[in-house]
């Protein structure tokens, strides 16, 4: 007897042990899933966060009237496409004065981004008054000056492997030395479109085209959604054409969103002629894809309001279209809306389809509007991944954060709505 | 005053009647458009790989074990036959899925197991919305993770060892993909875990059987139609996903089973085949279509299997 317990006993405790083993084998599952979402966060912010940061070099300019405005018409157009880079070098040259060959001043002029002649045209354009006289202006440094001073180009490497050489190195440390070059905060990263230049790329266009898009989505999905969820949920008795909609609903929610690239590809813009790369035909897409997550959102929440509230209704007089646009859908129009919410943070975050319809193309303007060809956010991560210069990688990373925080803000307004006005039965 | 009273009244239902009639049409109507999209998805890929099929004969799309899309501009040009089998897209499709759900299987289901069974409520409500935010991350962000992080350090560990691993690897494109289908599956499961009913749990303790016996000798048996169900979404749902492979996942059609190797998938060719120029006619634009038929048949078909699956389950515990 005794040893049947001792036998009992040993055996409990291997049990017991498999049990705790089991156990850890679930929390290790947890722990290598919520590992791996730390991971990819951290190192996309390790990437993009210098990216919010751009190198400028702040520069005496004598704005020559001679050279900018030589007919003094003060036309906003001729100074905006005036020769800057004249007066550029010279006061390149008064800060580093020992260059003196044409091909070392061309390099020394190389350290500024082509864009910084831009700005300087805009800056006279808007202030003519400017003219003849001399001021001190930041101007952008190109890619190459910004990876330097970033850390992010290694001095030491042997000078055939990159772009910047030991002279633009030597003229750097000169500048830094007058406190001339500095890292300010990148203002063009949210302010201008596309770019061929990594550090004159921003992704205002593409967030204003993925705000047009979510717009034509979202006066496209919302209605839809609403009133086929509640067609199907108040209305429809249970016949074959309401479940042929119902069985078509639930497939179109499993189907891989390029095949709805292609409807677009096909229908929209091959059929019937929308304009390509608009958000007016993404916004489209975009809705279809979603409609079925909005309905199907939708429904559950219709079915969550009690019956009792529509037995009311109808009991006191109301009609069938009184009691479920008067009760029923103002009492489930928070949820709704929830359900509406995190179906556009998914259209946000959806590229496969948009690349079918032509959004790819490189934009440089921003849109002002449906019919503007644009891109969108996830799209430019795409095209800026893509992209084989040094420079892009920082701001792939950084435009990432920009969509991921547009997420995250959409997902809080969501549970924000729910917890605010959802109501329990 | 009577007659007067009837006929307003009268006048009234009839308005509200034709109200009535107009605001259920309008409901109607907007419910077709979910039909309309399944008709135009369905009429728009078969009339274009119909075209396809009459350029290509459909048995060499799906038994050639050739791709390569190159039509000959020239009639003598050098290289450019033109190859249209569909299945080293198929292999290389089903390879990156094969490599993702081995990682999203185990530690999709062990988390829905811990935390459906083993886990404090406190436990639950933190970890839960973690595994979400998994599946709220954009795709895109997926593959430029794969492509730029991790393909590199799988490349890295490889000639450390001494292989030599395909900077496109499936492997980078097949991981990544699983850690985006691990909440999918993990979700899933759990509703189909905490659907097993009570009953079962209570006469497996009374038994005297420890909790994890009565995981795995009771729960899961009795919860497996659900688990399938919804590993086969998953797979669909891989075999459907576009940018984690066109980010990470080569181009080039190799005809291989081994995960070191660049492979190319379906949805890569559909987007290389239609982004860019291209002249609307050619057998090599409408092949992206002929694929994409072939794409939506096998996504369905798995679909309608997993929820067929699932239902028949619920309805044996409801």
């Amino acid at each position: 007897m005794p040893n049947y317990i001792l036998s009992t006993s040993r055996q409990m405790a291997k049990r017991h042990a498999r049990e705790k083993r089991f156990k850890w084998y679930g929390r290790i599952a947890i722990f290598i899933s919520i590992a791996f979402l730390v991971f990819m966060f951290s190192a996309i912010i390790f990437r993009g966060a210098s990216a919010f940061q751009q190198t400028k070099i702040s520069l005496d300019i004598n704005f020559s009237e001679s050279i900018l405005d030589p007919s003094s018409s003060r036309d906003p157009d001729l100074l905006k496409r005036a020769n800057y880079k004249p007066i550029v070098v010279e006061s390149l040259l008064s800060v580093i004065p020992e260059v003196t060959e044409r091909r070392d001043r061309n390099r020394l002029y190389k350290l500024l981004s082509t864009g910084a002649v831009f700005d300087l045209g805009e800056k006279v354009a808007d202030d003519p008054s400017i003219l003849g006289k001399s001021k001190k202006v930041w101007l952008l440094a190109s890619s190459e000056v910004d990876l330097f001073m970033k850390g992010k180009i290694d001095p030491n490497v042997s000078e055939d492997l990159r772009r910047l050489k030991d002279r633009d190195i030597e003229w750097i440390e000169i500048l830094k030395s007058e406190g001339r070059i500095k890292k300010k905060f990148n203002k063009t990263l949210f302010t201008n479109g596309d770019s061929r230049e990594p550090e004159m790329a921003g992704i205002l266009g593409a967030a204003i085209g993925s705000f047009f898009s979510l717009l034509v989505c979202f006066l496209i999905a919302f209605p839809l959604g609403i009133l086929t969820a509640v067609y199907l949920e108040e209305y429809a008795k249970k016949n074959f054409i309401t479940d042929f909609i119902e069985v078509n609903i639930n497939n179109l929610a499993a189907v891989p969103s390029i095949v709805f690239g292609l409807l677009g590809l096909s229908i929209f813009l091959n059929f019937f002629h929308l304009p390509r790369s608009t958000p007016l035909v993404g916004g489209i897409v975009l809705a279809l894809m979603t409609l079925p997550t909005i309905i199907i959102a939708s429904r559950s929440i219709l079915r969550s309001i009690p019956q009792s509230i529509r037995d009311a209704a109808l009991g006191l007089g109301a009609s069938k279209t009184q009691t479920t646009f008067h009760h029923v859908v103002p009492l489930a129009m928070p949820g709704m809306l929830t359900g509406t919410i995190l179906g556009m943070a998914r259209a946000l975050g959806e590229t496969a389809p948009l690349l079918m319809i032509g959004m790819v193309a490189f934009i440089v303007d921003i849109p002002k509007g449906v019919t503007d060809v644009a891109t969108s956010l996830p799209v430019q991560i795409f095209l800026w991944a893509d992209s084989p210069e040094k420079g892009f990688v920082e701001r792939t990373s950084a435009a990432i954060m920009v969509l991921l925080a547009f997420l995250i803000l959409m997902n809080i307004c969501a549970v924000y709505l729910r917890k605010r006005l959802e109501r329990r039965w | 005053m009577r007659p007067q009273i009837q006929n307003e009244l009268r006048r009234r239902n009839r308005r509200n009647q034709i109200k009535e009639f107009v605001i259920q049409g309008v409901l109607i109507a907007s419910s077709f458009v979910a039909i309309l999209t399944t008709i135009g998805i369905v009429a728009s890929l078969v009339f274009e790989a119909f075209r396809f099929f009459e350029k290509i004969p459909l048995t060499e799309f799906l038994f050639s074990l050739e791709w390569s899309p190159q039509t000959a501009i020239r009639a003598d040009q050098v290289g450019a036959s033109g190859k249209f089998g569909v299945i080293p897209l198929l292999t290389g499709t089903l390879l990156i899925s094969f490599i993702a759900m081995l990682v999203a299987t185990p530690l999709g289901l062990l988390s829905a197991i811990y935390l459906a069974e083993f886990a404090k409520a406190k436990t639950r409500d933190i970890v839960k919305p973690l595994l979400e935010l998994l599946a709220g991350i954009p795709t895109v962000v997926y593959g430029f993770f794969a492509a730029l992080v991790v393909a590199p350090i799988i490349r890295a560990t490889g000639s450390g060892a001494g292989f030599d691993i395909s900077s496109e690897s499936a492997l980078a494109a097949g991981l990544v993909m699983g850690v985006m289908l691990i909440p999918f599956i993990s979700s899933l499961s759990d509703d189909v875990i905490n659907a097993v009913p009570q009953a079962l749990r209570d006469a497996s303790f009374g038994m005297g059987a420890t909790h994890e016996e009565t995981v795995t000798k009771v729960i899961i048996p009795a919860a497996t139609p659900g688990i399938i169900g919804s590993l086969l979404l998953a797979i669909s749902r891989a075999i459907g996903e576009t940018m984690i492979v066109v980010m990470a996942a080569g181009l080039a059609a190799n005809l291989t089973l081994n995960p070191f190797e660049a492979v190319t998938t379906m949805t890569v060719q559909i987007v290389t085949l239609l982004t860019g120029d291209q002249e609307f006619d050619s057998a090599k634009t409408l092949a992206a279509f002929a694929i994409a038929l072939f794409l939506l048949i096998l996504t369905l078909g798995l679909n309608i299997i997993a929820l067929r699956i699932v239902d028949k389950y619920k309805k044996k515990y409801a």
